[in-house]
């Protein structure tokens, strides 16, 4: 049954089904690394239809797209073949990418340009539910028996990398011109999505030259291709049941590690210990660089042990020391700890007249530098009223800490990302061995997408939401990922099975 | 194990309609036509209830099939 692939002609499927994934995950990046200048530029404040499409443009992108995209094109995946859709994927995703950089802004023509940016990011969502699937399955079909973990791993690790690389192009823009520059209308800012066409044709270049599934080509040439996906995955009994299995006791739990350890540590680092954005940024970075290769390693591990125990052990560490290690971030970085006492400080203060009264905002920042090497910064905004006189003092808050030494920070940000390695690196293999191939694409793609769109992406929205409820513990939206993950360990644990299928 | 996996499949009946009630009661507290935090945007309620409708409905068929004995080791 099964064809053996070359090991040359394996590399060449790797690359090029990575490379692909890579460039849909840098065009899905840079749109929220530019958020900011993106809604100055097409969703401006104060107008509530267009604050309407901003909430629509990242929200439902996410949440709601992706999976009909999982659906829509990996029921294309089952009928014309995982080659031909995941091209087309690409393309779409990247074109849109392009096209975003091309859209005047809300100054120039209106309305038309929010809502041409929805549209876009909409179809961008689309693109992205469709390209995994296609992508795992493609390699996963080509990998010999016994390595589906190992060649799937590679990737899992472009959407570290797409990661990665949107930080990087949009570093080298933004060095080499002015803040005025790069947030202008046809400014700085739009080179990234521009250099994604680029990125695009090579990669549709080296698609184009490889060669269909060889599982799939036979089921083809056989006859045997599945007449309605859709019916097959979701409306029989016995394939439904794997769906729902996939989703709730192994994407589910995987979705809130992976968010939490690749992005909710990033915000963590600078809104609750309020370290310096560069800093967050280079120990993010360093973290990354490290755990990386343990995609591959688990991958690789996976084969040898079984998907199922590796998975459950990342989501298990994960729900164990998430609270220490989150604690220990805040801990470190305590002002509270430090004597002010030898330390230089710098006040600058700034009046301001507030619209509409005759208050005035009194705003003092006090940039401390203390001998030990730590720097940051205390804000505090009083509001001096004009009647009476009095001054009501605002709250001190604490903003762009810079420590002197970050390798602690490194190795526990580091420990967050080795759990997303635990639990993405074999994922791919995971769900492929799930679901017979005449359906495997449509049959995966969907608990997929809605485990990381849905229950990854609704970490931060969760989050502020206990936050809001629970004022007094800091760490309180951490319940939300432990909690998914501990639901999901136990359903792994007991409904999941250890057995390698090679179909 | 087959008898933990049925009895467990009743908790997972039981913790869809659960989730929903939160959600709802969630939507209901936090929404806020003049407050500024994405918790308080309606639209934001009304997509995520939309998404977990169906999602809560397959975890309480996934605890159906529990219970019916799809997942034991013999099936």
């Amino acid at each position: 049954m099964k064809e053996t692939t070359g090991s040359g002609t394996l590399r060449k499927v790797i690359g090029a089904s990575s490379l692909g994934t890579l460039i849909e995950w840098y065009d899905f990046y840079i749109f929220g690394m530019l958020a900011k200048t993106i809604s100055t530029e097409f969703f401006p404040e104060g107008n509530s239809t267009a604050a309407l499409l901003s909430t629509l443009a990242i929200f439902a992108a996410g949440f709601i797209v992706r999976p009909f995209g999982a659906i829509f094109f990996g029921r294309l995946g089952d009928l014309l073949g995982r080659k031909s859709t995941f091209l087309l994927t690409l393309v779409l995703m990247g074109g849109s990418t392009f096209l975003i950089g091309l859209v005047p802004g809300y100054h120039s023509i209106g309305m038309a340009a929010p809502l041409i940016v929805l549209l876009l990011r909409l179809l961008q969502g689309l693109a992205l539910g469709g390209e995994y699937g296609g992508a795992a399955t493609y390699v996963a079909e080509h990998a010999p028996p016994g390595k589906r973990g190992f060649y799937t791993s590679w990737i899992q690790t472009t959407a570290t990398l797409g990661l990665f690389l949107a930080l990087g192009v949009i570093m080298l823009v933004k060095m080499n011109s002015s803040d005025e520059r790069f947030n202008a209308e046809w400014g700085g800012w739009r080179y990234p999505f521009w250099f994604s066409i680029i990125l695009v044709i090579v990669s549709v270049y080296i698609r184009l030259k490889m060669q269909e599934s060889p599982l799939f080509a036979q089921l083809k040439s056989e006859g045997k291709i599945a007449k309605n996906p859709l019916k097959e995955s979701f409306r029989n009994k016995g394939n439904f049941k794997m769906v729902l299995l996939a989703l709730f006791g192994a994407t589910m739990g995987q979705g809130v590690v992976w968010y939490t350890g690749q992005f909710y540590a990033q915000s963590f680092l600078e809104t609750k210990v309020a370290l310096s954005f560069e800093q967050s940024r280079i120990i993010l970075l360093w973290a990354i660089v490290l755990a990386t290769p343990f995609f591959i390693f688990f991958g690789w591990l996976s084969d040898k042990i079984g998907r199922k125990w590796v998975m459950l052990a990342g989501m298990l560490l994960a729900i164990v020391t998430y609270r220490p290690i989150f604690n220990q971030l805040l801990e470190d970085a305590d002002v509270q700890q430090w004597s002010a006492e030898n330390s230089t400080t710098t006040v600058k203060q700034q009046t301001k007249l507030l619209a509409h009264s005759t208050d005035s905002l009194i705003q003092t920042t006090t940039l401390y530098k203390l001998s030990n090497g730590v720097q940051y910064a205390k804000e505090q905004t009083d509001t001096l009223q004009s009647a009476s006189g009095k001054i009501l003092e605002g709250k001190p808050v604490i903003k762009n800490k810079v420590l002197p030494h970050t390798g602690k920070y490194v190795v526990l940000v580091f420990l967050l990302i080795f759990y997303v390695t635990m639990v993405y690196g074999p994922i791919a293999a995971f769900l492929v061995e799930l679901f017979p191939v005449h359906i495997r694409y449509t049959s995966m793609s969907l608990p997929y997408h809605i485990g990381n769109g849905v229950f990854g992406g609704l970490v931060p929205f969760i989050g502020v939401l206990l936050q809001t409820t629970f004022t007094t513990d800091p760490l309180i939206g951490l319940w939300y990922p432990i909690g998914v993950a501990a639901l999901c360990f136990i359903i792994g644990f007991v409904y999941l099975n250890n057995k390698i299928v090679d179909n | 194990m087959n008898t933990i996996k049925k009895l467990l499949g009743f908790i997972w009946l039981l913790a869809g309609p659960l989730i929903i009630y939160f959600l709802l009661m969630g939507a209901v507290h936090n929404i806020d036509v003049h407050g500024k935090k994405d918790i308080n945007n309606p639209v934001i309620w009304v997509i995520i209830i939309a998404i977990f409708l169906p999602i809560a409905i397959g975890l309480m068929i996934f605890g159906w099939y529990a219970v019916k004995g799809e997942y034991s080791s013999e099936k």
